[in-house]
């Protein structure tokens, strides 16, 4: 829309324009942009300032307070004309929660003010050039056509941001403080304690001990629950896909069941079917003469249960995604390799096992971190039984993932379980970000 | 073909079709032993016969004499179709958005909310107690709704990997025919988008119908509790005397969506293929 003024002589652009605006809009949000003639806009703008000021000097010293000492007043009777009373003191837990909403309204009020600062610089910019600003509809049909992914990704992100990221802040500082159950609010006040949970979590023998051992289990079940689920749903989905075979949508429907179930109910269903005393399973095998086995209650036996029942649970997943995948080999492939007298077996391991590794790598290692993370089974299935004397809190199935909600929702170890937290989302982020960035889904795909 | 061939492929047809019913026989054996339980007289969880020896129905009748099944039910649909509806609509958009759209930051924002999406939910569930708490959501639907659906976007992926193969130029021809954002969204994209919209709604209504970590947290009073939670809560201590109503209880909360699953079979192998890498 620049007015080029072809011949004539154009005048050296002067700064003034810019500078101005850009230094009123440092002054008060939004002056920038009315010295622009941007009215509506700019109002608008001066509107969120008030607030932004508004709430500087009425909550933001409120919650840098209460962030710093996490409430001062303790719950405490105190004596009104000849009774006492009680008298409720800081809640330390509310105030760091709050605090945190303040501090995160004021960072996106002062993320704005830069904006306005930086969007009158430009405008007045422009104005020196001799372009008309933008008037408020069209700025609105500007932002409509060209910021349309900013608007679209506003809600989910507000919302990912208030349930998700200000929850995850919340766990990390709780790593940092003495919140247990003895010390719950409003009755007590939780104080900031620096590195201790870390210490005693790490250093400390019995804990320790947990911890290390909770950590190594958690990342063998893993890898088998991985393993089995894949090669099993691999071997599932070459059975059914496999040449003169028929009905094969019934046998698929039939491997989809365990999947199609839901997961709650299934594996509480396991639960009663391992039942050492009363499940069917050892009664069958009692029928067959052969000894009953400790399915859930030796620590062995309700590792390898464990497994087998995740097995049962994950391998139609994987059968699914092969048998997509299975349909996108190039059928010339296995033409030629039959004209070179290639045998069946032959073909599965040179020709399919390696395209299909080569489209799942990603896909199992986001397996393997969603097994780390496999709550549900453990909680449902063993609850982390057999119980084990030598940890604190934790049985020999648990892995840090349950372990964790034991030590929050059953023991109050708020400040533990927090730290284990932030342990569990170290090694996760590690994993998901180097495969991510490795995903083809993931890399600029018109960039070539 | 030469006899000697005939003969192999026979032999190997036959293994192949004992090896798919032993699997079929792995697989549907929890279903049938629950489904036999719960029409099986007398409450144990032990059985001296592999099929019951006497029917009865008395079960389910039970189940809505003794809890309030019927409003579990109702309150599971309620959340599950709600939570289904809007995690969709969010989920579509936020794929979209990375899918079709340049923009700074994008790379970024799309890494934070995949680490963010392996992040398991309890983990932060007593910040979220206190937030919904001064929201003064505690023991409502609406509560349970809007965590639900506010965690739905982040598993935004297969939307995206979805999205991006639809052809750029269909969107861009519509484009220069003065087609804007919008109607381009849901007059071109959505309607050639069937399988991943079914895909992610059957996903969203699936989570919300089974979660009972967080449902268990927030939902307090019997009136307001889902099956999950209900069911759980239900054998907590006693299930070992009350086996079979338990089952039957299973059984009722489990055929609505294995049903649905299995109807969408399709879908979900074109939805869980969208996200993987296809060379």
């Amino acid at each position: 829309m620049q007015q080029l003024a072809i011949g004539s002589k154009y005048p050296e652009p002067s700064k003034k324009f810019r500078k101005k605006a850009a230094l009123l809009s440092v002054i008060a949000m939004g002056l920038g942009q009315i010295y622009n003639r941007q009215y509506v806009k700019g109002f608008l703008m001066l509107a969120f300032y008030v607030y932004g000021i508004f709430t500087a000097v009425t909550s933001l010293p409120h919650a840098l307070w209460a962030l710093v000492t996490l409430g001062e007043t303790e719950t405490h009777l105190q004596k009104v004309g000849r009774i006492y009373k009680q008298v409720m003191g800081d809640h330390s837990i509310f105030l760091m929660v709050e605090s945190l909403i303040t501090v995160f309204i004021m960072l996106v009020l002062i993320w704005l003010y830069i904006a306005g600062i930086k969007d009158a610089y430009r405008t007045g910019k422009l104005r020196e050039e001799g372009v008309r600003p933008n008037t408020f509809k069209q700025t609105l049909s500007f932002v409509a056509a060209y910021r349309f992914p900013h608007i679209v990704l506003a809600v989910p992100i507000l919302g990912v941001v208030f349930f998700t990221v200000m929850p995850i802040i919340f766990m990390i500082l709780v790593a940092f403080t003495d919140f247990t159950r003895e010390t719950m609010p409003p009755a007590h006040l939780i104080n900031w304690e620096g590195l201790q949970a870390f210490k005693e979590l790490l250093r400390t023998k019995a804990w320790s001990h947990t911890f290390y051992s909770v950590t190594l289990w958690t990342f063998i079940w893993a890898f088998f629950a991985t393993i089995t689920g894949y090669f099993g749903g691999f071997a599932a989905a070459l059975l059914v896909q496999s040449k003169g075979i028929r009905f094969k949508s019934f046998w698929r429907t039939a491997f989809i069941l365990p999947f199609a179930i839901p997961m709650f109910v299934s594996t509480l269903i396991m639960r009663n079917i391992f039942n050492g005393q009363f499940g069917p399973v050892n009664q069958y095998l009692g029928m067959l003469g052969i000894a009953k086995a400790p399915w859930l209650s030796d620590p062995l036996w309700a590792k390898i249960t464990l497994v087998l029942v995740n097995f049962w649970l994950s391998f139609p997943v994987s059968m699914l995604m092969i048998i997509g995948i299975l349909s996108t080999i190039p059928k010339d492939m296995y033409e030629a390799a039959d004209i070179d007298g290639a045998s069946g077996s032959q073909k599965t391991r040179l020709i399919t096992f390696p395209m299909v590794m080569y489209s799942m790598a990603p896909l199992i290692i986001m397996q393997f971190v969603a097994n780390i993370n496999n709550f549900n089974i453990v909680y449902l299935l063993t609850n982390g039984k057999p119980l084990n004397g030598d940890f604190q809190f934790a049985g020999h199935t648990d892995i840090l993932i349950t372990w964790l909600f034991k030590l929050s929702m059953e023991q109050g170890k708020y400040n533990y379980a927090s730290v284990i937290g932030i342990f569990i989302f170290i090694v996760l982020s590690v994993f998901a970000i180097w495969n991510v960035r490795r995903t083809k889904a993931f890399k600029e795909e018109d960039a070539s | 073909m030469r006899p000697g061939n005939q003969a192999r492929t026979t032999i190997r047809l036959s293994f192949s079709y004992i090896a798919l019913i032993l699997l079929t026989a792995f697989c549907a054996y929890p279903a049938l032993w629950v489904l036999m339980s719960s029409f099986r007289t007398g409450d144990a969880l032990f059985s001296d016969t592999i099929l019951p020896a006497s029917y009865t129905l008395s079960h389910y009748t039970e189940l809505f004499a003794k809890h309030p099944f019927g409003v579990w039910y109702m309150n599971t649909l309620k959340i599950a179709v709600s939570s289904m509806i809007l995690g969709t609509i969010l989920t579509l958009l936020t794929g979209y958005a990375f899918s079709v759209f340049r923009f700074t930051g994008r790379k970024n924002l799309m890494s934070i909310l995949l680490v963010l999406g392996l992040f398991p939910g309890f983990m932060s569930m007593i910040a979220i107690y206190i937030l919904l708490n001064q929201m003064n959501l505690l023991n409502t639907h609406t509560a349970v709704v809007i965590v639900y659906a506010a965690g739905a976007p982040l598993y935004f992926l297969f939307a995206k990997s979805y999205f991006d193969t639809i052809p750029r130029s269909l969107v861009e021809a519509a484009r220069i025919d003065g087609a804007g954002h919008m109607p381009i969204f849901f007059r071109i994209v959505l309607p050639l988008s069937t399988p991943l919209i079914v895909y992610t709604a059957l996903m969203t209504f699936t989570g919300a119908f089974t979660d009972f970590i967080f449902a268990k947290l927030v939902l307090r009073s019997p009136d307001k509790k889902t099956l999950a939670v209900g069911l759980f809560d239900m054998i907590g201590d006693r299930f070992s005397n009350e086996f079979t109503m338990f089952a039957a209880g299973c059984v009722l909360a489990a055929v609505p969506v294995t049903i649905l699953f299995i109807l969408m079979q399709r879908f979900l192998v074109d939805g869980l293929t969208a996200g993987a890498d296809k060379g």
